[in-house]
């Protein structure tokens, strides 16, 4: 039995090692690092000190940590929440009355911005909106004046891009759970009198419960932690009005060498990723009690 | 249950095509990191420098440093390591190499103004014995062998060349709007005098350009904010006094005086001073273009238009102008400029000290100090460079850069002065946008200060 149960560890085995070696151990360190005043230059560098809860005292009184964790739950909640799942929901019921032809297509086009490495992806929404860009040329050639968006509007710019990007995600996720409605329990309804709405309120949406909150746990978790793509479009610009916590945590440890500080920053964002995972566990299981 | 299935399947996909891919990065990653192993009388030195798309000039020297130092020594091979990256990166970078002894460099490329702080951090080897030894070291300008000096006395690097900043003008620009060229202003006022008669020349030009905000970096306090900083009746740092300074007058002057310059529209419009490529379109476009009257720029300018350089521009020998950046009212010495400077330093665990200060003395030596300087436009640290007919042909504006060294300041090359820069730039940015008065962002600058080095650290002034 307990060779048994020895054997059935053994595939795990590897990831288990590649998991503690490559993100757990980073977690540990870069969480001890957050007590210390290591730097990348200076003294802090050779020997660096505990400081204790020094780091975490700084950033109460920081201007711009408050600023960077309301951000970053604004885009999270725009650009993931509302934006991917949302949008990728939708995308995926109408795929499911509409023509097979019209669903290749649309499935083509929203998964092709999922292909794109992060790094193109940047590029391409950089291109996209900046001052001499495709949507000022579009806005221009139908005589409607543009803007500055990645200056003037540059969280709306990195939310819109970063839904692009992540839409298509959700909406296979949304596409592999509908497939799987069992169709008599909605023609059950109809017959029951159920509304368009009604049904999808409360058939298919509880049905598909559990594929949503694993969606969104998964999405929330990549969101947070999406750092290229405002880096490329704004770096954190203007004026820390898009620097997320990743973008701070960043410019803290390598731009002022201050990796006492920013991996503080840094373990403050796997609190949060921990707290949002914890709110979608909870949900799934209230709703299946 | 069905869809719980599912969900699981399209989970399982996504995690193995994740863990195949990690498992190919670390194969990757494994196989090209794996040591080669080094023979007893085969020597390896390791060169870290900069390298980017309109800086070759460095690594030209480099592969002649090379050539020459693997011909003179059989059996050492000396691995060239550019690092494509912008100034603040390649500093995040080195410095990363420099955290182990698997990595660090033995010779490598270092700005001036964190000299200081490295040796701090215990990265740079002392060189006081091996600079005895060497013949040329007495050929080194005496201004020039104090950037390598650190806090203790010692000489921890050798300097490549240093530089000066100045106004460059488009003589054309300017003659169009009535200016005599050449063109001297001796205050700021008589240069928001001339932006604005070139305004009234031509509206689409951009008349006078000064880099600010954030994203320039430290182009912003360099070529623009500090040239008028240092030209009030304050400072930025009280050298004697050890003291940075707060609530003056001289700070929010300056900020006052970039309010007038984007306000007014004679410089570039606030979304295009916050692109970190700004200076790219400078250098590029607007002035070859006749686009641009003046900007602060500096004395390495000539490097991106002569033949070879990234912006090449045949006229600008004829084309271009060059005038001191004057003081707030014409106050003594009457111009102000900055200076910064690369330096060479060899790694404190470099584990061939001796050969590579002899690699460090075959790049500076005459012969590679001279090329690079007239490549890349720097003012020569060596005197027999300087006195050099090659070098001072290299392009006319040389002896008038060179001749600023006399009005010229150096940052404060504090281990903390990288934060203070970033306030000083988030004050620029704040005034340009219009988000804050200039009094207000100087007393935010001067918060942030008192924040950043302490109460016992400033100065009022």
């Amino acid at each position: 039995m307990t060779v048994r149960r020895v054997l059935r560890l053994l595939p795990v085995a590897p990831s288990i090692v590649l998991l503690t070696v490559f993100l757990l151990a980073p977690v540990v360190w870069s969480f001890h690092a957050s007590f210390t005043n290591a730097a990348l230059s200076g003294k802090g560098a050779r020997e660096p000190q505990w400081v204790g809860m020094d780091n975490y005292v700084r950033m109460a009184g920081d201007d711009s940590f408050p600023l960077a964790a309301w951000l970053t739950v604004v885009f999270v909640m725009a650009s993931a929440v509302l934006g991917q799942s949302g949008l990728g929901l939708l995308i995926a019921l109408l795929m499911t009355r509409s023509s097979k032809a019209v669903s290749s297509w649309v499935g083509t086009a929203v998964v092709a911005a999922w292909v794109l490495p992060e790094i193109v992806a940047a590029f391409a929404a950089y291109a996209y909106f900046n001052r001499d860009g495709t949507l000022n040329q579009i806005l221009g050639g139908m005589g409607i004046p543009g803007a500055d968006w990645l200056y003037s509007f540059p969280m709306v710019a990195i939310i819109l891009a970063n839904t692009w990007r992540g839409t298509a995600f959700s909406m296979l996720v949304y596409r592999a759970a509908l497939a799987d409605v069992p169709r008599d329990v909605s023609e059950a309804a109809l017959m029951d009198g159920a509304r368009g709405w009604q049904r999808l309120a409360f058939i298919t949406l509880p049905l598909i419960r559990s594929s949503i909150a694993t969606n969104l746990m998964l999405i929330t978790l990549q969101t947070l932690a999406v750092f290229t793509l405002i880096w490329v479009m704004t770096a954190g610009g203007p004026a820390n009005a898009s620097t997320t916590l990743p973008v701070l945590a960043y410019q803290e440890a390598f731009k002022f060498g201050d990796i006492g500080y920013g991996t503080a920053v840094a373990s403050v964002l796997i609190v949060l990723g921990m707290v949002f995972g914890a709110v979608y566990v909870q949900l799934l299981r209230d709703k299946r009690a | 249950m069905g869809s719980r299935l599912k969900t699981f399947r399209v989970r399982t996909a996504i995690y193995r095509s994740a863990a195949m891919f990690s498992v190919a990065a670390i194969l990757a990653a494994t196989t090209s990191c794996s040591p080669s192993p080094d023979a007893a009388e085969n020597k390896t030195l390791k060169i870290v420098y900069q390298k980017t798309d309109s800086f070759t000039a460095l690594d030209a020297v480099m592969q002649d440093a090379k050539k020459e130092f693997e011909a003179a020594h059989s059996g050492v091979t000396v691995d060239l390591q550019p690092i494509q990256a912008n100034d603040d990166d390649y500093g995040t970078k080195l410095s990363l190499t420099q955290r182990s002894t698997d990595t660090a460099p033995d010779v490598f490329y270092e700005d001036t103004f964190k000299v200081r702080s490295d040796v701090d951090a215990g990265y740079l080897l002392k060189l006081d014995s091996y600079l005895e030894k060497w013949s040329d070291w007495p050929a080194f300008d005496e201004a020039a062998k104090e950037a390598g000096r650190a806090d203790d006395g010692a000489v921890y690097a050798v300097p490549l060349g240093t530089d000066t900043r100045a106004i460059w003008y488009n003589k054309a620009v300017l003659r169009k709007a009535g200016i005599p060229v050449p063109w001297q202003p001796k205050t700021w006022e008589e240069i928001l005098a001339a932006a604005r008669a070139i305004k009234a020349a031509d509206p689409e030009a951009i008349p006078f350009n000064l880099y600010a905000g954030k994203a320039t970096g430290e182009g912003t306090v360099m070529q623009g904010f500090y040239e008028l900083l240092y030209g009030t009746d304050s400072t930025l740092y009280d050298e004697h006094e050890k003291k940075w300074v707060v609530g003056s007058q001289g700070f929010t002057d300056s900020l006052a005086f970039l309010k007038t310059l984007y306000d007014e529209k004679l410089a570039v419009s606030p979304a295009e001073a916050l692109d970190a490529n700004v200076w790219k379109k400078v250098f590029g476009e607007w002035f070859p273009k006749g686009k641009l009257g003046a900007t602060v720029e500096g004395s390495y300018a000539p490097s991106f238009w002569q033949k070879g350089g990234a912006y090449e521009w045949p006229g600008y020998e004829q084309d271009m102008g060059v005038a001191m950046f004057p003081t707030q009212k014409g106050q003594e010495p009457g111009g102000v400029s900055m200076s910064g400077g690369w330096t060479l330093a060899v790694g404190a665990k470099s584990q061939n000290p001796d050969l590579s200060f002899s690699f460090l003395t075959t790049v500076l030596n005459k012969k590679n100090a001279l090329s690079y300087d007239i490549n890349n436009s720097q003012i020569a640290v060596r005197t027999d460079v300087a006195a050099d007919p090659g070098y001072l042909a290299a392009n006319p504006f040389v002896k008038d850069v060179s001749d600023l060294v006399k009005v010229t300041h150096y940052r404060p090359a504090t281990a903390d002065y990288p934060r203070i820069s970033t306030a000083v730039q988030e004050a620029t940015e704040a005034v340009i946008t219009g988000k804050k008065s200039p009094e207000d962002a100087s007393a935010d600058y001067d918060a942030a200060l008192r924040k950043l080095v302490g109460e016992d650290k400033v100065l009022e002034k």
